[in-house]
């Protein structure tokens, strides 16, 4: 064994770091400029949810720190009663737009993230399980993603949302509706990941280190597990990507039509809901900066999925 | 002799990278006569198809002609583009794919797309078309032609779907044909039915035909003259007889020793060791030398020497035979 | 050919006998029909009677059929909401949902098909790629979001355009129809174009996307070697090869445009069966919510089975007895 590990490396070999800054994909990335700033804005619009009980400057869910007299103050404007100044303006109760903005978009992201999560893990064990079993599970799992995929996402979650929210007692709607949420969403789009996992474990079943396990008796699932997660490693992230705006969009779409996040949790859709009501009343901001935030989310996140399908399927350019 | 069909002069075809420009065909020179078929033959990745689109001005993006001339009949065509390009297609050089599976477009019928290029390139009616395409059918061996001219491509077996390939390439009658690998996705026994029926149509129409494969045999037995390439290079340029039963240069050899040959019993088949190098890592001096035992301080500091379209020799510095004449 | 149209109507039938069972399960699990229907001032009696006209002490697959054979008849019972039939409700406001898909429907295919031919054929052009950027921001601009740019502009700013409603609308024998005056036309204009104009934007990529498939397969570079004019190559190889697989997934999302229509029914208070269904949701009124289930899947399986229909004419292939005759 050697002491000092790190002076026995030649100098020429290149740490993990920069062999990863030099691959195809992150060259394609620092060439790509749509790419950088839509990742930037991602990551910057991702922290500051995270971090929003740090950053926001009011918090809208504090009824001690409310005063009734700033509502309706336009953005970066002093209140004609109390002369606070906020940056983007507050809504009819007097709740600062920027710190629920910060609020909800951690609802939204919370919601998106984990029902992709949920959407993914569902979507792998199925195909993996569809394409390595065969037999009338596959039939089974792949007739009822088809049916499935009858019918679009959205009416699919907001049918299992209804039907969730039939269940829980009145009492616990609002607490229960995220969770609800989440996972209206997620079973809502499994299906496209547990096709990509089905295809690649087919194929993987046919190469002959499988085939040479089975024969000589053993499992050979776990080594084609690890043959076939960097095969589907690519298009999944792929789609997770593109599924994550899907779901953002999906979450806020709900909340807008009020089979959502409740406006005690509002998410950046419960927010646009709410400024809706005030767009014919003149109180502009209310609606617009919730609406500018969610847009820009999206397309980030679009963008990004968009970018990342490109680079890694060169033969689409 | 005549003035050549086709001359090729000097080629270069480059492929911009991120890692810097490739050169899949690096200075390539031969010409095709009237009646003639001119075999290119070498290893996937030699630059023998990219030599073939670039004839036929389809090269796909990036690729592109660097230097170098291409002369159809003496006039120089390597510098046209769009609308001049698309009247030499089809009517003055056709070209033959290697799978008949998806060249054909399978939601028109055979008589559709072979009326369709006649009418394109030739001042005939309708009704000429349409007989001229039964005409072609027929000439390339499909049986009841005129029943058959309504069919889909995939009611045609997969020879008889690349004689439908062949009579398409061959309609509107080009003076060139360039075939590339056309018999590499067909079945074994259908194979020598389609070099037979090629050589039976250059023979007729004094077609010159530029045959692309990799396949030692298809050679023997189609061509008349042969060009052997290697990682974009011309490696041996001669008549058939010359390069199958004397090879000059290594690299031919090897090719040949590798290609089981019934005929002169079944010896062990040699392999050339190694592979061909990536374009991107082109050693030294001659590109061969890696895997060739011959190979001396000479090769390994520079390429060659470089081939002209005459006949007879081989970029080699230690050529396995000499030539007959006297090297210029 | 026979036999593939029975297997694809076998397959229909499978998917509205499990969407059924979806359905009967809600009424069944979600909450107790009995006291649904039934209100706080309830004697044990009319408990009881109830569970025996509804059938409620029978055995699970003996209710699922008396569940089927109502649906059938269109028969859902009584909305736990409005007490009066679903079907009867469900009737009334079809026509306002289908008047504004349909007229959706038609912006998003031209104008998906034709963008999509355009940025396919000229993909590296400059007026392509601001498209293709535009669509971008078209698709990840969620469909409520559109709408209300569009009152805001049309009817908030410019004040030109209503924002909500049918306007008036002309009685035709029970159907409803919006087409027939100036302020039903009126109101059509801004809820069709913010459900067609996603649609649109996603069968556009579609389009783009298998095109561009098409124009690298072998037979295109083999129409193009034979010297055929980019016009022939581009719109009778690749457009009719293109539209194979287009069909069924633009039927599929002519299909989603009904369910779309509930975020552009609720944005626009459009009185069609979207805004019903929301509303539905809303009270947990399952009658409504599984009629409006049933409906919407008869549709789909409908769509689907005309997109397979559609397939025989456009692929010969899939013609297998036999020579075909013209096209």
């Amino acid at each position: 064994m050697q002491d000092r590990p790190t002076e026995t490396l030649p100098p020429s070999e290149p740490s993990r770091l920069a062999r990863a800054w030099d691959s195809d994909l992150a060259w394609s990335f620092r060439h790509t400029p749509v790419a950088m700033v839509s990742a930037a804005v991602v990551v910057i619009l991702v922290l500051s949810a995270v971090f929003a009980p740090l950053i926001a400057p009011h918090d809208p869910f504090d009824p001690g720190s409310l005063n009734l007299m700033n509502g309706f103050t336009p953005p970066g404007r002093p209140n004609a009663f109390t002369q606070d100044m906020f940056l983007l303006g507050t809504d009819d109760q007097g709740r600062d737009v920027l710190s629920t903005i910060l609020y909800g978009m951690r609802i939204s992201l919370f919601v998106g993230f984990s029902a992709v999560l949920l959407a993914l893990v569902i979507g792998v064990i199925l195909g993996l399980l569809a394409g390595y079993l065969g037999g009338w599970v596959e039939a089974l799992i792949m007739r009822v993603a088809d049916i499935q995929l009858t019918f679009p996402a959205i009416l699919v979650a907001m049918l299992i949302f209804g039907v969730a929210k039939g269940i829980t007692p009145p009492a616990y709607r609002d607490q229960m509706a995220i969770w609800v949420l989440i996972l209206a969403i997620g079973l809502s789009d499994w299906v496209q990941f547990a096709r990509v996992v089905r295809g690649a474990t087919l194929v993987e079943k046919r190469r002959d280190y499988v085939q040479a396990a089975r024969l000589i008796g053993r499992k050979p699932f776990s080594i084609m597990l690890r043959h076939i997660l960097p095969n589907v490693l690519n298009p999944v992230l792929v789609i997770a990507t593109i599924s994550l705006a899907l779901a953002i969009i999906a979450e806020a779409t709900l909340s807008f039509l009020g089979v959502g996040a409740p406006p005690t949790k509002p998410s950046l859709g419960t927010l646009i809901r709410i400024g809706q009501g005030f767009m014919f009343s003149g109180e502009w901001w209310i609606l617009l900066f919730p609406a500018l935030t969610l847009l820009a989310l999206a397309l980030s996140i679009n963008l990004l999925g968009d970018w990342l399908r490109d680079a890694l399927n060169p033969r689409l350019r | 002799m005549s003035e050549p069909v086709l001359s090729v002069r000097d080629l270069v075809v480059e492929i911009p990278t991120r890692r810097g420009i490739l050169r899949p065909v690096d200075g390539v020179s031969y010409d095709i006569t009237k009646g003639e078929i001119l075999g290119v033959v070498g290893e996937s990745g030699a630059g023998k198809s990219m030599t073939g689109n670039a004839v036929i001005g389809l090269l796909d993006r990036p690729a592109r002609i660097a230097s170098g001339e291409i002369l159809l009949t003496g006039e120089p065509i390597h510098h046209l583009k769009g609308e001049a390009l698309r009247r030499l297609r089809g009517r003055r050089m056709g070209m033959i794919f290697q799978d008949p599976l998806t060249s054909l477009n399978p939601l028109l019928t055979v008589g559709d797309q072979l009326t369709e290029t006649i009418l394109e390139h030739l001042p005939v009616s309708r009704a000429k078309a349409l007989n001229r395409a039964v005409a072609a059918l027929d000439e390339v061996g499909i049986p009841a032609a005129r029943q058959r001219i309504g069919s889909y491509p995939h009611e045609f077996s997969g020879g008889m779907r690349q004689r439908v390939v062949i009579a398409l390439a061959l309609c509107a009658e080009p003076e060139l044909v360039i075939a590339d690998e056309p018999t590499t996705a067909l079945d074994v026994s259908v194979q020598a039915q389609i070099i037979a029926l090629l050589k039976r149509l250059c023979r007729e129409r004094g077609v010159a035909v530029m045959l692309v494969t990799h396949d030692m045999g298809v050679i023997a037995e189609a061509a008349d003259r042969v060009a052997v390439m290697y990682a974009g290079r011309l490696a041996e340029l001669g008549p058939v007889r010359d390069v199958v039963g004397r090879a000059r240069h290594p690299y031919t050899t090897g090719l040949m020793a590798s290609t089981p040959d019934a005929s002169r019993g079944q010896r062990r088949l040699r392999q050339i060791p190694g592979s061909m190098p990536r374009l991107d890592a082109l050693p030294e001096g001659c590109p061969f030398h890696p895997r060739c035992d011959r190979a001396e301080v000479r090769c390994r500091q520079a390429p060659g020497p470089s081939l002209t379209a005459c006949d007879g020799r081989a970029a080699c510095w230690f050529p396995m035979h000499q030539p007959e004449e006297t090297p210029a | 050919m026979l036999a593939y149209i029975i297997r694809r109507v076998a397959q229909s039938v499978l998917v509205l006998l499990v969407t059924g069972f979806v359905a009967f399960s809600m009424f069944s699990f979600v909450g107790d029909p009995v006291e649904n229907m039934l209100g706080q001032e309830r004697t044990q009696a009319d408990v009881d009677r109830l569970r025996d006209q509804l059938g409620l002490d029978r055995p699970f697959a003996v209710q699922y059929w008396k569940f089927l054979e109502q649906a059938v008849q269109g028969n859902f019972g009584l909305s736990y909401r409005q007490g009066r039939p679903v079907s009867e409700i469900l009737a009334e406001r079809l026509p306002a949902t289908l008047e504004l898909a349909a007229v959706s429907g038609l912006l998003a295919l031209l104008g998906g098909i034709g963008f999509g031919i355009f940025t396919a054929i000229r993909r590296r052009g400059a007026a392509a790629n601001v498209i293709m950027t535009v669509s971008l921001i078209g698709v990840s601009l969620p469909t409520f979001l559109i709408g209300i740019l569009l009152i805001y502009v049309f009817s908030v700013e410019l004040g030109w355009l209503p924002s909500f409603g049918r306007g008036d609308v002309v009685n035709l024998g029970g159907w409803s129809t919006g087409f027939l005056t100036q302020s039903g036309l009126k109101a059509l204009v801004l809820p069709a174009i913010t459900l067609g104009l996603y649609q649109m934007t996603l069968i556009m990529r579609l389009v783009r996307t298998e095109m561009l498939e098409v124009l690298r397969m072998d037979y295109i570079r083999f129409s193009r070697a034979r010297g055929l004019r980019e016009r022939a190559i581009n719109f009778r190889h690749a457009l009719k090869n293109t539209l194979v697989p287009v069909i069924t997934i633009t039927g599929l999302q002519l299909g989603s445009i009904i369910a779309f229509a509930i975020i552009t029914e609720t944005v626009f208070q459009w009185p069609g069966v979207g805004l019903l269904f929301i509303n539905a949701i809303q009270f947990v009124d399952i009658p409504v919510m599984a009629a409006y289930l049933m409906m919407i899947s008869v549709m789909f399986v409908a769509i689907n089975l005309i997109v397979d229909l559609l397939y025989f004419a456009i692929d010969p292939r899939l013609r297998i007895d036999g020579k075909a005759g013209g096209h």
